[in-house]
């Protein structure tokens, strides 16, 4: 037990001053409204644009993210969907748009998903507008969102099997049988 | 050989004389029909399917009781009343996908107690092809052939999205005429969809005649989409970089012609529906949608607007120039469906407004941008240059390859707003390409606005909200 000690107190040690480090590091946008939805979600990255606001966060803040810029007047649900990168280390993203009407502004919120096992907290509790779009992403890229009231298939047939916008998925044809006078010798 | 055939003959009519006489008449009787026709030259198959002796083999003889009850002799009543519970049984009942009034292939699931719905659950997917699919096989100048078929009642705002999105990524600027009849097309699209929804809206509560005059002013719109691009529906003119083609010759008087027959029209339907009776009971105070509602559920367009909510992209997020034109949002209070009808009623007069705005100012200048990266060289450059044609032939089959980014454009379709999101990781085609169909939220809301209404007013609410389900299902 001797020699761990003052491991992990070198850890301790060396993670307490790049925390403090970090935090100062830590730039917020400069519009007031967008850093005060992203400011206690250390795992954000952000793009601004002249009508939206682009905000890349890990999968396990999505969901209190959301919540907050709710809060921060973005109450209008516009859309979800999911986009397959296939290369890329988080495979999936999740990219939730909403609506800040009074303001107007445009927000984004795209969150990386693992390529195993997609899974990410619903947002159909705060937005009862994802339901249908939370099940089409789960048809059509099979990302699994967390409490969510009736995550089925919605667009396929139920007995489908596969997730067909994934880039994997193998399209497949029908083989098509032309008449012999078609031929041409 | 004439014996012969005449002992056949006498063979054959004393068979068919024999088996007359031995069969009752009936059904029987057809069957003798039958055997006569081939007596005595060869022995034919029983085409009866079952004979009587067959079904009476076929009967259990084990209980009575229940062969009576199978028979309907016997009325099996097992019915006993559950005074336990107060509520009403529900009763089940399945709406579409073949309901004349769900305008194209909605299903829903529904149930009920008495006439009042108590639970309504939209299932779709009926018309599910793909098309998000597809569009990650078309290049991105192929796209809007694509795009066009999902809003099949508003093509050109599905264009407009997907060029605006993919001109976002590819930076080009897009000439000024280009931008105004991008405008003109898509504000004609508006009203010649309004115009389609206030006839339907008429056929489906049982103002038959509305649905006539709906199309017939729809009629002279999609005349004008066709000497323009050559198509009624699916025109694939808004692409990525301009239009597909300058305004033709004519184009002024044809649509001064429009701006005075469609409000002509209008005002009949005005003066047909507005103080008539029957419309208003089944148009007021039904099918609510509140302005909470409609932002939960992403309700937008119109379907908001009646709802009181103030909000419309093309004042909010003004694109292709519309800034630049005059016009009102008008909006409903009560978010019934007949404030839906005012407001959609109105924007027709707003749309058409513009389009005389742009009648009046349209730029000179290309229909099309310079930028020789979307753009094929002119066809004259074609003739003499040999590395022109190998460009103009290049665009057309290998395509253009747009930077990687992600892009978010949404346009105010006649429905409400219609996003589309781009994704490319460089190349000549998208990566992903995502539709955000006004539609598919309104489907989403519908059960918000018909539960715990009277069934027969789901058929107006139904209406009202203008889903076009190819652009829910895509």
């Amino acid at each position: 037990m001797a020699p761990d000690e003052p491991t992990t107190e070198e850890v301790a040690a060396e993670a307490a001053p790049e925390e403090v480090a970090e935090a100062p590091q830590r730039e917020l946008p400069d519009v007031p409204a967008l850093a005060a939805i992203v400011e206690a979600y250390p795992s954000t990255s952000w793009v601004v644009a002249d009508d939206e606001w682009v905000v890349s966060v890990d999968s396990a803040e999505y969901h209190d993210l959301v919540a907050t810029a709710k809060d921060g007047g973005f109450t209008m649900f516009i859309d979800l969907c999911g986009v397959d990168y296939f290369r890329r280390d988080p495979r999936f993203e999740v990219v939730l748009t909403l609506l800040d009407t009074a303001t107007p502004k445009r927000l984004r919120v795209r969150a990386g998903l693992a390529g195993d096992e997609p899974q990410v907290a619903t947002v159909s509790d705060l937005f009862p507008g994802a339901n249908f779009y939370e099940r089409e992403a789960f048809d059509l890229f099979g990302i699994d969102f967390a409490g969510h009231p009736d995550l089925t298939r919605i667009l396929l047939p139920d007995e489908w099997e596969g997730h067909p916008l994934r880039k994997d998925y193998d399209v497949g044809s029908v083989p098509v049988q032309f008449k012999e006078s078609h031929k041409v010798q | 050989m004439t014996d012969e055939n005449q002992t056949e003959e006498v063979e054959a009519g004393d068979a068919a004389v024999a088996v007359e006489e031995a069969v009752p008449e009936g059904t029987e009787g057809r069957r003798v029909v039958h055997d006569m026709w081939v007596a005595g030259t060869e022995e034919r198959p029983d085409l009866r399917r079952f004979t009587d002796e067959g079904s009476q083999e076929m009967l259990p003889d084990e209980d009575e009781q229940v062969l009576d009850i199978q028979r309907g002799t016997v009325v099996d009543d097992d019915f006993e009343l559950d005074d336990s519970s107060d509520e009403e049984e529900l009763q089940i009942i399945n709406m579409g996908p073949q309901h004349p009034s769900t305008h194209g292939v909605l299903r829903l699931h529904l149930e009920l107690e008495g006439e009042t719905i108590r639970r309504v659950k939209p299932i779709i997917g009926y018309l599910h092809t793909g098309m998000e699919k597809t569009a990650e096989t078309l290049t991105w100048l192929q796209g809007p052939t694509n795009v066009t078929r999902m809003d099949y009642l508003s093509p050109f705002h599905n264009e407009l999205a997907y060029s605006l999105a993919v001109e976002k990524l590819l930076g080009v600027e897009i000439p000024e005429r280009a931008q105004a009849i991008r405008i003109l097309m898509t504000e004609l699209n508006r009203v010649a969809s309004h115009l389609l929804w206030v006839a339907t809206q008429g056929m489906d509560i049982g103002a038959i005649s509305m649905m006539i005059y709906g199309w017939r002013e729809r009629e002279y719109l999609l005349d004008f989409f066709e000497m323009v691009t050559g198509l009624r529906m699916n025109h694939n003119y808004i692409r990525p970089g301009g239009v597909a083609a300058d305004l033709p010759d004519g184009w002024e008087e044809a649509v001064e012609d429009l701006l005075v027959k469609v409000p002509a029209g209008v005002d009949e339907y005005h003066e047909i529906l507005d103080e008539n009776p029957i419309f208003l009971d089944r148009t007021q105070g039904v099918g609510i949608l509140t302005p909470a509602e409609c932002r939960a559920f992403g309700v937008t367009g119109p379907n908001a607007r009646a709802s009181g909510i103030d909000w419309d992209l093309r004042k909010a997020f003004p694109y292709s120039g519309i800034e630049k034109y005059d016009f009102e949002v008008p909006l409903g209070q009560h978010g019934d469906v007949l404030d839906r009808y005012h407001v959609r009623m109105d924007e027709i007069d707003e749309s058409l407004k513009i389009a005389r705005q742009l009648l009046e100012t349209m730029p000179a200048g290309d229909y099309r941008t310079e930028d020789r990266k979307v753009t094929p060289p002119p066809r004259k450059r074609i003739d003499e240059s040999m590395e022109a044609l190998i460009h103009h032939f290049k665009i057309f089959t290998s395509g253009f390859s747009v930077a990687p980014g992600e892009a978010w454009q949404s346009v105010e379709s006649p429905r409400g707003e219609l996003g589309v999101y781009v994704v490319s990781e460089g190349g000549a085609k998208p990566w992903r390409v995502h539709v955000r169909g006004p539609s598919f939220a309104h489907v989403q809301a519908m059960p918000a606005a018909v539960t715990d209404t009277l069934i027969a007013d789901l058929v107006s609410t139904m209406a009202s909200m203008d889903t076009v389900l190819g652009d829910v299902d895509r």
